[in-house]
């Protein structure tokens, strides 16, 4: 058992159509390997008992009331389960349309899948849809499952059938099932020990299929990505903490640090028991590092190795996405992009085409997503981020959408776009660049209580000589003033309406006229020495782990709203 | 050289406490005193390198094991811990108590105590030690698992958890429920604390032929038979077992779905 515990664990996700058995199979394989956790027996006995109802293995997994009592999965649950050979997570997932959003939650964290069909009704819409979301997924590792043999008097014939129109389906998508097994899981054919009515199979059983899955190791031997999520700063060492994702670390090792590729090398790697001291570490580790420059570094950025293929530096990227929003997702319309530890604000700038799950067929021209559509989109984002190819590197080239408060879409990056110069930069002079939300509307939206920001219609920036815009519905700026924008560090001075400087911060100096940030905010600063009082709390800040009523208060301290910027009511901002 | 079982789980529970950490404001850990936020409190101690930057919460509701008291305080002390220990006085004052029905008892001195302290506080995520295979509404939770403004979860309703990328944009008001250790068996637990030595309250080894399986109130936790004195022993006692860790917690036994019904209204 101890020895067994040392095997890496297997994730495996059982997935298909409504009714044709994921929790049924999955709860009988739990049952007859006798590692169900006994409460849950016994509450499914107490049930059973109290209901009046026939035991059902599918109640051992669907523990919600309103599962049982409708008889379907309405959200994912993982289980863990020993064999002989190792240790597994099985993940039950939702067949129903419905809950296609539960299905994938499940999904996302499998390495391998069981695809269920039902014998005697064949390959159905969700058992296409599901394939068509593994594809997508990056699950390589099929099963495919024939289950209700009982059902068709255990025919060998229909059982050839239904494999082969699943292969017929999955095969262009690249999806290769490894195997195909008939199985009945409310009989306990073939789940755990060979079925006496199916004499025609000849291969192993479910449970010793699941043996014969080779964990992939390939994640150790690919080039180092580590997403900076957050930097420690608790006592005298400064940590830069992240999940490796791929690859290996070791003291010593120089790195690359993306976007901006700047290089230094590992110090050492922290620790806080003398046990868990160490010179390298993997793939799949939560890592914390000492770096031997330091420079300004900040959750989002991945960490490479120099020489190895670094990750692309774009602000336009092409994805394959599947939308599970309430609300459709539009084109034009701007969403938050998480991907590994960056956040940033994307506009879905083009719909090449959105794809049918079910039959495969694509359509271009759309102008919005429903619920449960899948495309291939060209995002355009806010600022360029550093990220990969979903094949060449999964963790780092997948993403998800957030609408509102809601994770409302994930995707997989395809390609990254020619990176739109300037794009997502408000100024820039030379190699001097600057963010900026001063000439955007900010709108108090009266039905959801929140403020929205919309971006300013003109994307060139504007540069040392341009006419900027003083006046728009929720701002109204002087003919001299300078806008000091913190986060990258720059003053761009305006006199006369035009822009007379863009500088690095650090060579600027107070000229007296009216300050204002970079979101048009007005700076509470009339003194040279305020303003330098100023800048050094915010390196403190910017260069340090705070939380964000510290932030906060810094902004109550220095900016002020209602002179220069202001709300604007609206309802309905998406025009 | 590869990472095994535990390794996976230990990485997995750091990056989401670290995730916490970064992604939500204000933040506080629930602190039972049992084995499950013993790990948690150890798993914080690794993921921020010694110092655990948020305090402790205890919700006491005056029945607890005696014991368990002066564990909690010695512990405190040791660790030096920021503690929060919270009891809803007005209920208690009021009369409620285990012979008041036991749903409407832990209703009142857990679920609402643990209300008014997230609200006394504004607490924006709290970090609980629950784990799917304890019972059947916790195998179907997310690791950030948001609560509304009374606590309620809408659990037919949860929104999509993939890849890592968790639930932290919600309106003011609302907080989320942080699960680091949701993946983790009973038994994970246990080799856990093995593996790294985790100081851990007695009440769990046996003594004249009992034992402690899971802690809760006094009243309403009962002791199971077994003659497991060391950790060696309660492992080994774990791999064999028929009965579930919960038997001996009187308020799951209330009702088949028990459990579902007070973890709806903010239950942990």
């Amino acid at each position: 058992m101890d020895e067994k515990l040392k095997q890496e664990g297997l994730h495996i996700v059982v997935v298909g159509h409504v009714d044709h058995g994921k929790s049924t199979v999955i709860g009988r394989l739990l049952y007859d390997t006798d590692s169900l956790p006994q409460g849950a027996v016994d509450k499914v006995k107490r049930i059973v008992r109290e209901t009046g109802k026939p035991f059902e293995y599918a109640y051992l997994l669907d523990a919600f009331e309103e599962e049982q009592k409708q008889g379907i999965t309405i959200d994912t649950t993982q289980i863990q389960f020993v064999t002989k050979k190792r240790e597994y997570v099985i993940i039950d997932a939702p067949g129903h349309k419905e809950f296609l959003k539960n299905m994938i939650s499940g999904a996302a964290n499998a390495n391998a899948a069981l695809l269920l069909v039902d014998a005697k009704q064949g390959v159905q819409e969700q058992s296409k849809r599901h394939g068509y979301m593994l594809s997508l997924l990056g699950i390589e590792k099929v099963y495919v499952v024939v289950n209700k043999m009982d059902l068709v008097d255990y025919s060998e014939e229909v059982f050839h059938k239904v494999a082969e129109d699943m292969k017929a389906f999955l095969e262009p998508l690249g999806v290769k099932p490894l195997r195909y097994l008939p199985v009945s899981g409310y009989q306990g054919d073939n789940i755990a020990a060979k079925s006496a009515n199916m004499p025609w199979y000849d291969g192993p059983v479910l449970l010793d299929s699941l043996d014969l899955l080779e964990a992939s190791k390939e994640i150790l031997d690919k080039d180092l990505r580590l997403p900076i999520q957050d930097v420690f700063k608790f006592d005298d060492r400064r940590i830069i903490a992240g999940r490796i994702e791929a690859g290996k670390l070791a003291v010593g090792d120089e790195i690359a640090i993306y976007p901006s590729g700047r290089r230094t090398v590992i110090q050492s790697i922290a620790y806080w028991q003398e046990r868990d001291k160490k010179e390298r570490a993997l793939a799949g580790e939560s890592t914390g590092i000492i770096v031997r420059d330091e420079f300004f570094n900040q959750r989002g950025e991945i960490i490479t190795t120099p020489g190895a293929k670094a990750p692309h530096v774009s602000n336009r990227l092409r994805a394959s996405i599947f939308w599970m929003g309430r609300n459709p997702l539009r084109k034009g319309s701007t969403y938050k992009l998480k991907l590994a530890t960056q956040e940033v604000e994307a506009e879905v700038a083009d719909i090449v085409k959105t794809i049918d799950a079910a039959n495969l067929d694509s359509r271009e021209g759309a102008k919005e997503l429903r619920l449960n559509d899948v495309a291939e989109v060209i995002l355009s984002l806010k600022e360029a981020i550093a990220f990969d190819v979903f094949q060449e590197h999964q963790a780092t080239g997948r993403f998800v959408l957030v609408d509102g408060y809601d994770v409302a879409g994930g995707g997989i990056v395809i390609a990254a776009e020619k990176a739109d110069e300037g794009a997502g930069f408000a100024f820039v002079n030379g190699g001097i660049r600057a963010r900026g939300d001063v000439f955007d509307e900010f709108y108090y939206d009266i039905e959801s209580y929140n403020v929205t920001k919309v971006a300013a219609a003109v994307k060139k920036p504007y540069q040392v000589g341009d006419e900027i815009p003083r006046r728009g519905i929720s701002y109204e700026y002087p003919a001299d003033f300078d806008i000091l924008i913190l986060r990258d560090q720059v003053a761009v001075s305006v006199r006369q309406g035009r822009i007379e400087s863009i500088l690095p911060l650090a060579d600027y100096e107070y000229s007296g006229r009216p300050l204002i940030n970079g979101r048009g905010f007005g700076i509470k600063v009339y003194k040279a020495k305020e303003l330098k009082e100023m800048l050094s709390v915010y390196r403190e800040l910017a260069s340090s782990h705070v939380e964000p009523r510290v932030k906060a208060a810094f902004a109550n301290r220095y900016f002020f709203l209602n002179q220069y910027r202001h709300l604007q009511f609206y309802f309905d901002y998406v025009i | 050289m590869a990472m095994d079982h535990l390794d996976q789980l230990e990485a997995e529970s750091i990056y989401i406490l670290r995730e916490a950490y970064k992604k939500l404001g204000k933040l506080g850990m629930l602190w039972s005193i049992g084995k499950d936020s013993t790990v948690l409190l150890w798993l914080a101690k690794k993921a921020f390198y010694g110092h655990v930057p948020f305090p402790f919460i205890h919700v006491d509701t005056k029945h607890k094991i005696p014991e368990m008291i002066a564990y909690r305080d010695r512990v405190a002390k040791e660790l030096g811990l920021d503690l929060i220990v919270h009891t809803n006085w007005e209920a208690i004052h009021a009369g409620i108590g285990p012979d008041k029905g036991r749903l409407a008892c832990c209703k009142a001195l857990k679920t609402e105590a643990l209300r008014q302290v997230v609200k006394q506080h504004g607490f924006d995520g709290l970090i609980v030690g629950v784990r799917r295979d304890e019972e059947g509404s916790r195998s179907k939770e997310r690791v950030f698992s948001e609560r509304t403004q009374d606590d309620g979860w809408d659990y037919t309703n949860q929104p999509p958890e993939l890849w890592n990328q968790f639930k932290t944009d919600f309106p003011k008001g609302n907080h989320i429920r942080v699960h680091p250790i949701l993946a983790w068996s009973e038994l994970d637990i246990w080799e856990y604390i093995r593996r790294e030595n985790i100081p851990i309250i007695d009440l769990y080894f046996a003594k004249n032929g009992k034992r402690y399986r899971s802690l809760g109130c006094a009243c309403c936790t009962g002791q199971i038979e077994s003659e497991a004195d060391t950790l060696d022993k309660i492992i080994e006692e774990l791999k064999h077992t028929k009965t579930g860790e919960r038997a001996g917690r009187k308020q799951d036994q209330e009702d088949a779905y028990a459990m579902q019904k007070l973890r709806k209204e903010g239950y942990m």
